[in-house]
């Protein structure tokens, strides 16, 4: 028995993953694996997307979001892991990036 | 990731159980390891820092990168007595990120009036630790001084592993109380590990004051975790 005021399920991203497995999605998870300088979400964080693009959870306040959903897509038809990086300070990899000026990492995997 | 490995590691979350997650991101192979199974190496080291500090991160380790995932149970504080220093208690422990729960079967100190927006049981310790058992991520503080309330608590506690267990007395109290555990069945290593008098030492006078040694006390206990048993878990 899980104890709903320590583990908020509605808005876990781990857990609905599970969830959205076992309605027959296909689901990709996001993971903040390293952090530089000011970083909004600190490293573990997750974003889980599935292949409508519906997603939960954060991997930044909202800045970079919107890149990893459309990388996630790519992952889950590939099956490929990708690693992607963002930052202010590196223009060229990435059209977004954090206006903190922080630089992360995010590491990008289907489930299953 | 493995879709087995995920229900494995939200199985241990649910049952507020440690866990570190494993990720070799060159293959993007992963596993689930639990607090207390052994990992040979600069792996299993980085691992036990992981579950230690609660901080997630990349390793480098055997000429691979691991990312090192750490899902620590949300700690939480038990406190035995709704008194003057629980009022205080329990919104800065809120605060700090240890919810708080009370116990009190004293039907006039417990009352909702006294602790608005506090999980607030009027009942026995025996009753809701039966039906809320505590574990190694839960802190204990008795401040009723009553011995009727506190002892089977502190006993509890004590069988349950609980980071922090703190008792409100004076030293002459506590020797009395050392007596009481003893003769319950409790160990003396295990008795040793109860902080009494309770708090930090800044001069605490006032009930908020001492709630903030009590705190402060909490936080020590938590991120100190696992320090002293480090030469056996190596």
């Amino acid at each position: 028995m899980h104890d709903s005021t320590y583990l908020d399920e509605a808005r876990d991203p781990l857990i609905i993953a599970e969830d959205w497995m076992k309605n027959g999605k296909d689901v990709a998870l996001a993971t903040v694996v390293e952090t530089w300088g000011s970083a909004p979400r600190q490293a573990g964080s997750h974003l889980v997307i599935d292949a409508d693009g519906n997603f939960h959870g954060s991997v930044s306040g909202g800045c970079v979001e919107g890149a990893v959903v459309a990388e996630a897509l790519d992952v889950i038809g590939s099956g490929k892991a990708r690693m992607l990086e963002f930052g202010v300070a590196d223009e060229t990899a990435w059209q977004v990036g954090l206006s903190c000026g922080g630089r992360i990492k995010v590491y990008v995997e289907r489930l299953g | 990731m493995d879709p087995y490995v995920l229900k494995t590691l939200n199985a241990e979350r649910r049952a507020r159980r440690a866990a570190v997650l494993v990720t070799d991101l060159g293959d993007g192979r992963d596993r689930v390891v639990r607090e207390g199974d052994t990992v040979a190496g600069e792996l299993g080291a980085a691992i036990g820092r992981a579950f230690r500090t609660g901080l997630s991160g990349s390793v480098e380790a055997e000429g691979r990168t691991f990312f090192l995932n750490a899902h620590l149970p949300q700690p939480r504080l038990v406190v035995i007595g709704a008194v003057h220093i629980s009022q205080a208690l329990a919104p800065m422990a809120r605060i700090a990120g240890y919810p708080v729960e009370i116990i009190d079967p004293r039907t006039a100190f417990a009352t909702p009036d006294r602790f608005p927006d506090v999980p607030l049981h009027a009942e026995w310790p025996q009753d809701v630790l039966a039906r809320r058992p505590l574990d190694s991520y839960t802190a204990l503080a008795a401040v009723t001084h009553d011995p009727k309330i506190d002892d089977f608590a502190l006993k509890a506690s004590l069988d349950a592993g609980c980071f922090y267990v703190g008792a409100l007395g004076s030293r002459k109290t506590h020797a009395k109380r050392v007596e009481r555990l003893l003769a319950l069945g409790a160990g003396a290593e295990d008795i040793a590990r109860i902080h009494s008098p309770i708090g930090v030492d800044i001069g605490a006078a006032s009930p908020a004051e001492i709630a903030v040694a009590v705190l402060a006390e909490v936080i020590s206990a938590f991120r100190s975790r696992g320090l002293e048993r480090k030469g056996e878990a190596a």
